[in-house]
This record gives structure tokens, sequence and C-alpha cells, in this order.
């Protein structure tokens, strides 16, 4: 994935999968066959990984997710990007989020 | 930022106490009996109906009530639901039901016995899969057994016609025994064969001491259950076949379960989660079904259950002497399976003790070590130093 190309695009929770907050954990479930889900695990967010998450609209670029949550949480823009790139990667790779 | 360690996504056990240290869903789990009717005809069946009976079909809920329930339940934070009857799958609604469900973001928990599995299911629960194993239950290795069984002999080979369509698509699933005098013969077949199957890490349980009806609907019905049922000592002969797994598992549950005596009817878990009948009234378990326990959906809402009705039922006492002298003083009620539903199936009341189930856990509570010879668990004071001493 190449960040530069990355941060001008919009991403956005996949069809694949269904989002659930449910008293305050985000949980992802799975909707398609492959996703690695067992039987006794799903997939919740960190605090930071919901963070991000909830922003992933489909429409905001990753350098507007960035320069927001940089704004709400008075962090560095550089910190940000690396959680919103490590973010993006690994839900790609689960095929979680997909861009548009 | 909150910095916390990548990755981002975090699997966690499905457990509410992990998942929720400090809180948890208002709802943990439904049970949803899709319909009452079966296409078998089991002799020992707590609850089917027949398959044509128009009049029954005509008061299930429709597709569009059994959604509102599922949606008020995704809406109460609830993660698995499981749906079952009477023969879920006869609904011609079922793909329908099961597809809005996952949608929703709902495990499914299907209970079926599989005959009626086609291709095209199949092929919708390898794309979209329910996250939970499937459970079916078998009735016996021949068509014999499963004419005594279910009434119909070629309900054997369309069982297994739909467990292979299911083993073709890998989905994954698991079987489950009902242990009777017809099919007994075919115990060692069957576990054979079900140690073949992929997903089967255990050997398969089995429904062995049979409840009667729930509905308290026919008299010749009970009777029939009740000839079919295995005496203590046989269904203990049964368990110990395996006497070291199955003393493992009683002392881990004992020590899990067992809490001591109380006059409270609902010490167990019923009322976490919910049990919604084909009509559209909510139960605290599955089997229990008195009607002063029973809440009517139509013009009410989950939420006001779990708010004010459930906790109502929940704080009901005993008061059969009978029950008083004897369950609630006694410590195996976690571990027995004397409760208000069991009771109301055998008796028609909610505190009346049940012989059979008593009996029944008696002679395993000796087994393992926890009474004497001819001692009554209700006389026993040391019972928690004898739960300690179980190894």
């Amino acid at each position: 994935m190449d960040p530069s190309n990355t941060l001008d695009s919009a991403f956005a929770p996949s069809e694949n999968v269904v989002a659930r907050e449910i008293e305050g954990e985000i949980i992802i479930v799975p909707l398609v066959a492959g996703m690695g889900d067992t039987d006794d695990e799903l997939f919740t967010l960190n605090e930071t990984g919901r963070a991000i998450w909830q922003k992933l609209d489909g429409r905001r670029s990753l350098r507007q997710v960035i320069e927001e949550l940089a704004t709400e949480y008075e962090a560095a823009e550089g910190e940000i990007e690396a959680d919103v790139i490590g973010i993006i990667e690994e839900l790609s790779r689960r095929k979680m989020v997909s861009p548009k | 930022m909150n910095k916390e360690s990548n990755p981002y996504t975090v699997r966690k056990r499905l457990d509410e106490a992990v998942l929720w240290p400090d809180r948890a869903p208002k709802l943990g789990g439904m049970d949803i009996e899709l319909t009452e009717r079966c296409n078998l005809n089991c002799i020992h069946c707590y609850i089917n109906q027949p398959a044509g009976d128009r009049e029954i079909q005509a008061g299930e809920m429709d597709t569009d009530r059994v959604k509102t329930v599922l949606k008020e339940a995704a809406d109460l934070g609830c993660l698995s639901v499981r749906f079952t009857g009477g023969e879920p799958l006869i609904r011609p609604d079922f793909t329908e039901l099961y597809l809005f469900a996952r949608q929703l973001g709902l495990r499914i928990i299907l209970f079926t016995n599989a005959t009626l599995i086609t291709p095209d299911l199949a092929e919708i629960l390898a794309r979209t899969p329910p996250l939970e194993k499937i459970e079916i239950t078998v009735f016996g290795m021949s068509p014999e057994s499963y004419r005594a069984v279910t009434g119909r002999p070629d309900a054997y080979s369309t069982t297994m016609r739909g467990i292979n369509l299911l083993l073709e698509k890998q989905v994954p699933f698991i079987v489950k025994g009902v242990l009777l005098p017809a099919n007994e013969k075919d115990v060692p077949a069957f576990e054979s064969w079900a140690a073949t199957l992929p997903w089967m890490d255990e050997p398969p349980d089995y429904a062995m001491f049979l409840d009667l009806r729930a509905r308290r609907d026919s008299v010749e019905k009970n009777c029939g259950i009740r000839q079919l049922r295995y005496s203590p000592e046989e269904g203990m002969r049964f368990l110990l076949r395996r006497p070291e797994y199955h003393r493992t598992e009683m002392i881990r549950f004992c020590k899990k379960f067992l809490s001591g005596p109380t006059d409270r009817l609902f010490p167990c878990g019923a009322g976490k989660g919910v049990c919604v009948d084909a009509y559209g009234r909510a139960q605290l378990c599955l089997t229990l079904r008195h009607p002063d326990t029973v809440y009517d959906l139509k013009n009410n809402s989950l939420d006001t259950m779990f708010l004010k009705f459930t906790p109502e039922i929940r704080k009901m006492v005993a008061r059969n002497p009978d029950y008083l002298k004897r369950c609630a003083r006694c410590f195996l009620k976690g571990f027995c399976e004397q409760c208000p539903a069991k009771s109301w199936m055998e008796h028609g009341t909610l505190d009346t003790p049940v012989e059979y189930l008593c009996d029944v856990t008696h002679k395993q509570a000796r087994n393992i070590g926890l009474l004497n010879e001819n001692e009554r668990a209700w006389d026993v004071t040391d019972w928690k130093a004898r739960i300690n001493s179980l190894e």
C-alpha cells in the first residue's frame, strides 16, 4: 500500500461486514465466508481503531480523517497518520474496508 | 490520541465477561421458535405439531413480525440467535429470515433435523455463514431406526442427503443424538460416524432424560414419552461408557454451577436471555411455558420485558411445602434439572418436585461421591466441603 496515494482515497466499511456498536464496543461481524471468524471469537476495535473507524464514511479522504483526528485529539498529524495507515492496512487485509 | 499498540482490530472470545468486563448488553442471547410444526413425527418430542396443520400455521408470527423481533433483539445488543422449532426449515420464508438476521450482524445457531436442506440452502449457508455451527439431531443410523422414531423411513436418507450437502459446501455443523429404545443399538455406529465429521471436537451429546410435552397438550403423548424414558440406573450405565470423560465433565459442572440451597425459583440463568415462541410470546427459557411466566410481545417490546416483567418473575419464591422441605434445601439444585419449567411440564405448577429428575440427580451425585448411599441431598450440611473436595 502506497501511503501517498492512499491518503487521498476515501474508505468505507466493506459490504461484507456489519459493524455493531454494543455497550461502547464496536463489533465487526463478517457476512461472508473466509474472513477468519471462528465459533467463539469475534472482532472488536481498540480505542484508536474505533475513533478512526467512525470516520470511514466513504466520503472523507484519509487526509481529511487525519486532520480531523489531529484537531479532536490535539495530537501531531504524523502520529495520527501512522495509526490511520496502520488500521487501513489491517482492515484492508481482512477485507473489512474498501476504497471508494 | 490515546496510543495503544497495534493491531487495531482485536479478536476476542465470544464471552460477555471478556468483552464487557464491567457491563453487558441487555440481551445476551435469544432463542426463537420459528414454528412448532415439524415434517417428522418423533415419538419423544416435547413440542412437535403436524407439518400441515393450517390452523397452527395461521397463528404463527408472520415474516414481518419475526423480523421486528430480530431487530429488537439486535437493538438490545444480542449477539447470537438460535433458530429452532419444530423444524425451522419448514417455513417458506426461512431463507429471508436467516439473511435478514445475518444482515443485522447476528450470529445464528440453527437447530434442524437436516431433512429439508437443499442445494440452494447449502449454498446460501456457505456464502453467508451462520458463524455458529449448525446443530443437527440424528435419530438413528438406518431407515428402520428412523421409521421407529420419526414415523418416516425416508427421513434417514433425506437427513444424510442434507448432511452431505453441508459437507460438500464445508458448512460447519455438529450432530447430536436422542437415546431411545428404538435406536440404542445404533450408538456405536453413530459415534464412529460422528467422529469422522470435521467439526465434531467432542463425542456427540444425547438427549436421554426426556421432557414431557411443553404445552401439556397430550396425555397420550406424555404417556408414550414416560415409557421411553431411561431409568436413572439405565441412564447412568449409558453415561459411564466413558467414565473418565463423564466424571471430569460432572466435576467441572458441579464446581461451576452448584451454589447452595435457596427457595428462589430461578437461581438459574432463566431470563438473562429470552425465548420467543412461534406465536410471538416471550419466555424466560425454552421450556418454561407456564402462563404466569409468559410475556406477550404483540403489544409489548422485549425492552419492557427486561425492564419490568423478567425481574419480577425472577424474584418468585416457592410456596409448595413439599418443595420447601426438599428442593429449597437441596444443594444439587444447579445440577438437578428440577426447575419451574420441568415442574410445569410434569405437574402444571411452578414448584412441585419432579421425582424422576430427583432420582436421576441423586444417582449421578452418588456416582461422583457427592452423596453417600441412601443419603438425600437436602439433609447434607457440609455441601461446600464436599464440592471442594471433588477431584
